[in-house]
């Protein structure tokens, strides 16, 4: 089983509903985000492109921030997800730092927070909050290793990208393109 | 004009616009505990050497001041924790891949060699000193007699400590700065460094401070070395890593970087220590605390700029 997403740039509009989704299904405390939506606008003027991004962390397979955690907090769960244990997380810091996708962030209450790809929901058989809420349905999630998943059957249609593939994180959220 | 423009709706405390995760507490330590693995590096080979009487200030006067280092460094590391109370973590595990986990290990270990060792050297500062209790005095006995093996333990934490602190940057490939081998050899020479210049201080003989001299200006010479490779290596690479040379070559730190570190705290004692070997009256604490300065300011500058230096946006 790998857990994977795929986000449409060309069907998204960046609303940030993604975003609010998460905030409310997860609790994040206001100032802080999970996920967040990046607009690339590139180009010679009038010929200008846009590109729309939803990110989040890309729960990877050679995982920088779990390299480097001193106590194990931070670990892969079923399906290549990565989380933190609050509890094992002594608040050094090293993972926001090895993280080339700045996706992780210091909680208030002192351990690191991140996407966790609502595994609490996929456990129940429902769908990551922003993959369920998006209102141009741009976002697909799924087992790679299904090749009936959503996520699976997109990427055999269309083509796709990740971000910082040159890290050599091995990203798991692709963005079609 | 092709242009691109980035438009982020993330603004995490810390995290937005750039890093900022790692304040003084991080660069302190790592200069704290640089100078703590110079000076126990220096104690331990020259009492496996057997010159322990030629280099009383290295072996027994020195060292003394190093559990204070150690101390006030780890607890600029405790500090630093957001999660202070589960600290004690870090010693339900042991994480080879983590250059935290090591450091975090070996200060175990060093910490209470570095007591150990101020504690049967204290009679170099207190002649009258004695053990309120037996067993201590018994303990003391023991730990003098197995000096030797102490020092090759202490030999060997030593230079742990002082090429992990180096490393705990260079692990990290999110932040081109840092991401390079040179950073754990560059910080372990700079460690010595400082360490041979505390030691000069502490000497009382006129023969171990020219040796103690001669060795810092080695390894100054050795430093500047450093720093050239990792600069060809970083223009030599890849786009992110260009960009963050150029931090110190044009950008916000190239005269923070320049002036402090490699001017004042490294050409400029080097000249004065060489004309001290020429005979030339210069006082030993102005070279020694400009060796210190600049060992400080270039953890303290690496640590920011890496935080600056990123691959995204």
């Amino acid at each position: 089983m790998r857990y994977a997403m795929a986000i449409d740039t060309k069907k998204c509009v960046g609303c940030s509903d993604c975003v609010v989704a998460c905030q409310t299904e997860n609790n994040v405390p206001i100032g802080y985000c999970r996920d967040w939506v990046v607009e690339v606008t590139d180009g010679t003027y009038p010929q200008l492109e846009i590109e729309i991004r939803s990110e989040r962390c890309n729960h990877c397979d050679n995982s920088p921030c779990v390299r480097c955690c001193p106590t194990g907090a931070s670990h892969y769960e079923e399906g290549g997800v990565v989380l933190v244990t609050p509890h094992k997380c002594i608040g050094c810091g090293a993972c926001i730092a090895s993280c080339p996708y700045d996706a992780r962030y210091s909680h208030p209450d002192g351990y690191v927070d991140k996407c966790t790809f609502c595994i609490h929901r996929i456990r129940k058989g429902e769908q990551p909050a922003c993959v369920a809420v998006c209102p141009t349905k741009c976002m697909y999630f799924g087992d790679l290793d299904d090749p009936n998943s959503a996520v699976s059957k997109v990427l055999k249609k269309r083509k796709f990208k990740t971000l910082i593939p040159e890290a050599g994180t091995q990203p798991h959220v692709y963005y079609l393109i | 004009m092709r242009e691109e423009i980035i438009t982020s709706g993330r603004m995490n405390p810390h995290i937005d616009p750039h890093l900022e995760i790692w304040h003084w507490h991080i660069p302190l330590y790592l200069f704290l505990g640089g100078l703590a693995a110079g000076i126990l590096f220096f104690a331990g080979l020259y009492t496996i050497l057997g010159k322990e009487e030629k280099f009383a200030g290295a072996v027994r006067r020195a060292p003394v001041i190093v559990p204070f280092l150690l101390v006030i460094g780890l607890g600029a590391l405790f500090l630093d924790l957001r999660h202070k109370l589960y600290f004690w973590q870090l010693y339900t595990t042991i994480k080879l891949q983590s250059p935290m986990s090591w450091g975090a290990w070996t200060l175990m270990g060093i910490t209470p060699l570095s007591f150990v060792w101020a504690a049967i050297h204290i009679r170099e500062f207190f002649p009258k000193w004695k053990w309120k209790f037996g067993f201590l005095e018994e303990l003391e006995k023991f730990f003098v007699q197995q000096k030797q093996v102490l020092a090759w333990i202490m030999v060997i934490l030593s230079v742990i400590l002082g090429i992990y602190t180096g490393i705990l940057f260079s692990a990290f490939n999110a932040r081109p700065l840092w991401n390079t081998s040179i950073l754990g050899p560059l910080f372990l020479t700079s460690g010595l460094s400082a360490g041979a210049a505390v030691i000069i201080l502490f000497s009382r003989t006129h023969h171990e401070r020219i040796s103690l001299a001669k060795i810092d200006v080695m390894l100054i010479g050795i430093e500047l070395f450093l720093i050239v490779h990792m600069f060809m290596g970083f223009l030599a690479s890849t786009q992110v890593q260009i960009d963050a040379a150029n931090l110190f070559l044009g950008g916000p730190y190239t005269a923070p970087f320049w002036g402090f570190v490699v001017v004042m705290g490294m050409l400029l004692p080097a000249v004065l220590e060489f004309l001290e070997l020429r005979k030339f009256k210069i006082p030993v604490i102005i070279p020694v605390v400009l060796v210190l300065f600049g060992s400080l300011m270039l953890r303290f500058i690496i640590a920011y700029a890496g935080q600056m230096s990123r691959w995204l946006y």
